[in-house]
């Protein structure tokens, strides 16, 4: 067996940066070497996620229970029977490919880290494996150790290089996000003893498929078990996404985390909740998931709407930034309701009458999650150069600045159209595939989307006072004071970490057919 | 079929000339200019193979041009998965005729009218100002900025928007239609505050052209969202977005007119066909402008004058007509040419009353683009009354002469302002002994305001011919203009099918006849009212020539649509080849009127009637510098509600800009993140922390005594931890790291080399 191997390639994927982040903690102080090593490590996961990309495409091994892709399994506490046990479907790939993308860019972006380099960057690599692990986890333990993993560095990447309220916001980052983990831990314990088996591939056959009223635990009937198991799962994934009302910790993290930071909390670490829900709230409790989905589908809905709304109350540029993560992730949790509304494999749609809109749902979902980690990654990104230069996210302190950076404000219109859904950009084919999907689900689900409505209106009311306020106007010139004579205008280096986004941007847009094919394969084994 | 794969090819050019002048040529403006027009042109040339095409096609409705590739896989066949293709039929057709000739011209208009421009803006928060700068009323520090650079931008910016006008135009289904329907929303909202940073001297009340374009994106945004659920319900019933698999399939037309309203029974009569078509119309009233969502038309006048021409006249404001027709089987399903649908009713109304009510503001405005802007609203108000009563044809037949002549009338009022404008330069030049009729030069001179004009027939004559023959084809000034055709036509339609449609469009057609006359008299006639108009000058022949190629459409642009029974023309002129080609886009043909003459001669009438009184008051008597407008004697208070535009923008402020904005701050933001789940989580947190507290008294004072032992070990082992807890990260992760090395070495281990 060699390194190389297709069977490999998960592992390496997701161990590469652990490697990169021993080097630099190794290694002495040296901030250019740091940034490079970084960089080159970030690339190489990146490369292989690629060639994992176009592998796929031979052998589209869409149903994790037929067999995922690219599959390995090596025993790890076979006294748990819990094993490493790691491969990818369409959904999780696309995920694979999103982080590995988005690192080595936010890693680029984070050039102007000048305190503890190498921490810094070995803190980034951690992270990023912690968030591979996660997507690649075909072991429920495994995936929680992954889980658990991507928040310590994250917790520290605010709390060190955040910005003045850093402490708050790392802390109920970390204490929100933990209160989760907890329930999570404990369900995964009930789930793998109850089934005796720590193994997705099987807990997805058995699990489901226990009578309800079998007593498992001290007599308690498997319809509590699963009951509990199933809150805990949803708390956690829910705070994460975070589905309204739980996203108050993602304004402050967002906000105080360094660009980079916010680059892949928004980018990639939303997604795990969404991951959590379609990977596993989805298969294992069909029946709960079904029953509570119209709750789910309010929930997404007030999402939508409060997100944008809040975000159009901000006079902080990087808040309304983050603010508008709440409303772009709401549209994935009502795909993903839809989804939860008719079951896997169409269980609770004899007639099948809503297995097609359910499937255009969720791969509106899965895409509006690759999509919105683009487009909020660059959003982030373009208030960090601003931040930059000025030294202030206050909206109102800004203005006109359009004509001191044009190829800025050229690059920030472009991403801000991309996030308002502008159609030719990523950002409406997912929205679309989403409304398109729900809509015609059930009454409760066509109102829910009518609703959402507003809040795809004040997207755009948000969207469109972010570029007046940073650009439009008579420049003020206190603005350019600020950055004491040093150009506003975008580098080469930030335009070279923001032109991939920029170029998928445009290219889902105009040509979605290749992400979606890969994507839709998947979810509609898993629906069909 | 290899046309069809030209067709796809007919937005590129200008889609490529976007992205070049972006990226590559945005410091030339000649290369830019050379990019942009060569680009429109070559898609020009597309368009007439394609047409050629087209017309040789005497079938063209029953075998359409059309191609398609999937787009979207979805679900698990390729049968689910949506297509994306282009398509021609003899609507489309009537699309491709004009919209490449009008994009060219405004294309080879924009070269000339960009080359300058110059406005105020304000200079903010600076410690110096300026040594130019001044201080207006407002208090505000204000220099002149010459944003002529930017003209690169705005040729990009017009070629995407000419891109995504075609892509509409040649869309087989909604949601491609839908897409180049909201690139030219944001093009439109990118093109009126194109000069961004321009502020008005002296009125910091004025809406600004940021604040113009972001009101045209939301407003129409409004209409929008709405349009999307109605695609997308459309969608989930047939299954297709097709315009042909849908529109020109009798067995799906049935099933949407059969099939009532799901689930809410609220809304029981409503059948699906009718919810979907009155939800597709509310995309029509936003992007057409018409009652209650035309507010953001009047004030997209910010924008440089060639957008006005282009974008809320010619071409985008046209869209939501093409969408009604486009729609119009969907719409009109069940209507057996008797009792209207509910669909076609609402949609007559509102047409019928924007006709009316938009004609009544513009007479009384002074600023020249806004009445050129309140006339479009008008227009298009005739032509989604045409849809609403079933005049196909007639709508179809005025939306393409309107889209001529209104590009004309607005590159003249553009070609006038440049007049003024540069005669205000010169004026000032020549210093203040050259100021007539005791005016200054105040900083907020307006170059768009008619009474600042007069007299410019002589100045600018090219400009005031083609001025002419455009406001009499707005007018209906008969036989020679090719308005009258088209607006006769649907006056016609009216007359028989919709005697009430037909009254209220008869009065507007009046009023519309009088300002027009009061435009051209107010600008053109007498002597000229100011410094600025009497040194007035504009020799460009960059914009002069647009101007007499689309007069000459003007006039000639009617007769392909003149009625067969039409005495002598009629017979002359091919006995209306209009009718018989658009008529092929409906599965069922419609057939001509009955010729009749009532409706004819009240048409003339009218027109005639409105010019008549228009030329007596403003051309007969010219008006004098610093007189009122005579209309205002007249009208006394109905004249300030008029001027005042009924104080709608007022109203919407008030009811809804003002409350969103608190909402969204207040309520959303303050009170429920911030104040309740901010506060319950904090709530949390202090509970948390003081049980912690009390429990660690609990500790200390009731079990410690007796578990000091316990204690004191495990004191002693927290002792040896101590030097672990360092709190330097770094040690930390260098543990956590060990651990995981340790992991991969079993891992390694046991893959590779076990």
């Amino acid at each position: 067996m060699t390194l190389f191997s297709t069977d490999n390639l998960l592992t390496l994927i997701t161990f590469t940066p652990l490697a990169g982040a021993v080097l630099l903690l190794i290694l002495s102080e040296n901030k250019y070497l740091a940034r490079w090593i970084a960089l080159l490590v970030s690339l190489i996961p990146l490369g292989v996620s690629i060639w994992l990309w176009f592998a796929y495409q031979q052998n589209p091994c869409v149903d994790l229970t037929a067999g995922a892709c690219f599959e390995q399994q090596v025993a790890w506490f076979p006294l748990l029977n819990s094993s490493y046990h790691v491969g990818v479907d369409g959904i999780s790939l696309t995920m694979v490919l999103l982080t590995t993308l988005l690192t080595p860019l936010a890693i680029l972006i984070s050039w102007t880290i000048e305190e503890r380099v190498n921490l810094y960057m070995a803190l980034f690599l951690l992270l990023e494996m912690g968030m591979l692990g996660v997507f690649v986890s075909l072991d429920l333990l495994l995936f929680f150790v992954f889980w658990e993993f991507g928040l310590v560095p994250m917790y520290f990447l605010i709390n060190l290089w955040g910005s003045d309220n850093r402490r708050y916001a790392s802390r109920k980052f970390f204490l929100y996000t933990m209160a989760g983990s907890l329930g999570l831990l404990l369900s995964i314990q009930i789930i793998g003893l109850t089934v005796g088996s720590f193994d997705l591939i099987a807990i997805m056959e058995k699990w489901p498929a226990i009578a309800a009223d079998l007593p498992v635990f001290a007599g308690v009937s498997m319809r509590v078990v699963r009951g509990i198991a199933f809150w805990a799962f949803v708390i956690a994934f829910a705070i994460k996404v975070p589905v309204w009302p739980f996203h108050t910790w993602l304004p402050d993290a967002h906000t105080e985390a360094p660009t980079a930071g916010s680059m892949i909390l928004a980018g990639v670490l939303l997604k795990l909740g969404a991951y959590g829900f379609i990977r596993l709230v989805l298969p294992l409790f069909p029946l709960e998931a079904r029953y509570f989905s119209p709750v789910l589908a309010i929930f997404a809905m007030l999402a939508i709407v409060l997100g944008a709304f809040a975000a159009f109350g901000q006079r902080d540029f990087k808040r309304l930034v983050a603010y508008s993560s709440v409303n772009h992730m709401g549209f994935v949790v009502l795909g993903i309701a839809a989804a939860a509304f008719v079951g896997p494999a169409g269980r609770y749609d004899p007639n099948g009458i809503n297995q097609l809109n359910a499937t255009i749902a969720l791969n509106g979902a899965v895409l509006q999650m690759f999509n919105h980690g683009i487009s909020a990654a660059a959003m982030f990104a373009l208030v960090g150069v601003i931040y930059d230069r000025l030294h202030t996210r206050d909206l109102n302190q800004m203005g006109g600045l359009w004509v001191a950076a044009p190829i800025y404000g050229g690059i920030m219109i472009f991403s801000s159209m991309a996030s308002l859904g502008l159609p030719g950009l990523n950002g409406f084919v997912g929205e679309f595939m989403v409304v398109r999907g729900v809509w015609p689900v059930n009454p409760v689900f066509t109102l829910m989307v009518a609703i959402s409505m507003l809040g795809l209106l004040f997207t755009g009311a948000y969207v469109l006072k972010a570029i007046r306020q940073v650009l439009h106007g008579p420049l003020n010139q206190a603005a350019v004071d600020k950055a004491h004579g040093r150009s506003i205008e975008i580098n080469a280096r930030e335009v070279i970490a923001l032109a991939p986004l920029l170029v998928l941007m445009l290219v889902i847009g105009v040509f979605p057919a290749w992400i979606v094919g890969v994507i839709n394969a998947t979810v509609s084994s898993l629906l069909f | 079929m290899t046309l069809a794969w030209l067709v796809f090819l007919i937005p590129v050019p200008p889609l490529i000339a976007f992205f070049a002048i972006l990226l590559f040529t945005r410091r030339s403006r000649f290369l830019s200019d050379l990019i942009a027009v060569s680009a429109i042109l070559l898609t020009w040339v597309f368009a007439i193979i394609v047409l050629i095409g087209a017309f040789s096609n005497p079938h063209l409705g029953e075998n359409p041009i059309e191609a398609s590739l999937v787009w979207l896989p979805l679900g698990p066949s390729l049968e689910s998965s949506l297509r994306m293709g282009v398509l021609v039929d003899p609507l489309g057709a009537v699309m491709l005729f004009f919209v490449p000739l009008t994009a060219s011209m405004i294309f080879i208009y924009s070269t000339g009218y960009m080359d300058s421009g110059s406005y105020w803006t304000e200079v903010k928060n600076a410690e110096l100002p300026p040594a130019d700068a001044v201080v207006d009323s407002a208090g505000r520090t204000l220099v002149k900025f010459d944003a002529s650079a930017w003209k690169a931008r705005f040729m990009a910016f017009i070629a995407l928007f000419a891109a995504a006008m075609l892509i509409l135009s040649v869309a087989d289904n909604l949601l491609l239609l839908f897409v180049g329907w909201e690139l030219m929303g944001f093009c439109s909202y990118a093109l009126i505050g194109f000069w961004h940073n321009r502020v008005y001297p002296d009125q910091p009340g004025r809406i600004t052209p940021v604040g113009g374009g972001i009101k045209a994106f939301m407003t129409t945004r409004v209409a929008d969202v709405v349009m999307l659920l109605g695609i997308a319900w459309l969608y989930s019933f047939t299954g297709t977005l097709n315009f042909r698999e849908i529109l020109y399939n009798e067995a799906t037309l049935a099933a949407l007119e059969m099939s009532a309203f799901p689930n809410i029974a609220a809304l029981g009569g409503l059948t699906v066909a009718g919810a979907v078509g009155l939800l597709i119309f509310a995309g029509t009233v936003g992007k057409s402008a018409q009652f209650p969502l035309h507010t953001w038309l009047p004030d997209a006048m910010e924008g440089p004058t060639p957008v006005s021409a282009m974008i809320h006249a010619a071409t985008m404001v046209s869209a939501g007509i093409y969408l009604i027709l486009r729609m119009f089987p969907l719409l009109s399903v069940g209507w057996d040419g008797d009792v209207f649908t509910l669909p076609m009713q609402v949609i007559a109304t509102v047409g019928a009353f924007t006709a009316l009510f938009a004609a009544t503001i513009a007479l009384a405005q002074r600023d020249i683009k806004k009445v050129l802007a309140y006339s479009t609203i008008s227009q298009l108000g005739y032509m989604v009354a045409a849809v609403g009563i079933g005049a196909y044809v007639a709508a179809a037949f005025h939306l393409m002469t309107h889209a001529i002549f209104k590009a004309l009338l607005f590159m003249g009022s553009g070609s006038v302002i440049h007049a003024v404008d540069h005669g205000e330069e010169h004026a000032k030049e020549h210093g203040a002994a050259h100021v007539p009729h005791g005016h200054s030069f105040p900083l907020d001179f307006d170059a768009q305001d008619m009474f600042n004009m007069g007299g410019l027939w002589k100045r600018v004559p090219v400009t005031a011919w083609t001025f002419l023959i455009g406001g009499l084809a707005l007018s209906g000034f008969p036989l020679i203009t090719a308005g009258f055709w088209s607006k006769d036509e649907i006056l016609a339609d009216a007359y028989a099918h919709a005697p009430g449609i037909f009254i209220v469009l008869a009065v507007a057609a009046l009023l519309t006849a009088f300002y027009t006359m009061r435009l051209i008299g107010l600008t053109f006639a007498g002597s000229p009212r100011t410094a600025a108009a009497e040194e007035a000058e504009q020799t460009d022949l960059r914009m002069n020539l647009p101007l007499v190629v689309l007069a000459v459409f003007a006039i000639i642009a009617g007769y392909v649509g003149v009625h067969e029974d039409f005495p002598l023309l009629g017979r002359l002129l091919g006995g209306n080849p209009f009718h018989r080609f658009v008529s092929g886009t409906l599965l069922e043909h419609p057939e001509t009127l009955p010729f009749d003459f009532v409706p004819l001669l009240i048409s003339i009438a009218i027109a005639m009637l409105g010019l008549f009184v228009g030329w007596l008051v403003y051309v007969r008597k010219p008006l004098e510098a610093g007189q009122p407008d005579p209309l205002k004697r007249a009208l006394g208070p109905v004249y300030t509600l008029l001027e005042n535009k009924y104080y709608i923008d007022e109203l919407y402020d008030l009811i809804f800009v003002r409350p969103s904005i608190w909402l969204a701050e207040k309520v959303v933001y303050q009170l429920i993140d911030r104040g309740i789940i901010d506060g319950f989580l904090h709530f949390v947190a202090r509970a948390a922390e003081w049980i912690a507290f009390r429990h660690k008294d609990f500790d200390t004072q009731i079990i410690n005594e007796g578990t000091d032992n316990l204690v004191e070990g495990f004191g002693e082992m927290s002792d040896s931890f101590k030097y672990i807890q360092s709190g330097r990260i770094q040690q930390y992760l260098a543990v956590a790291v060990a651990g995981l090395l340790m992991l991969v070495g079993v891992f390694v281990w046991s893959l590779f080399i076990r």
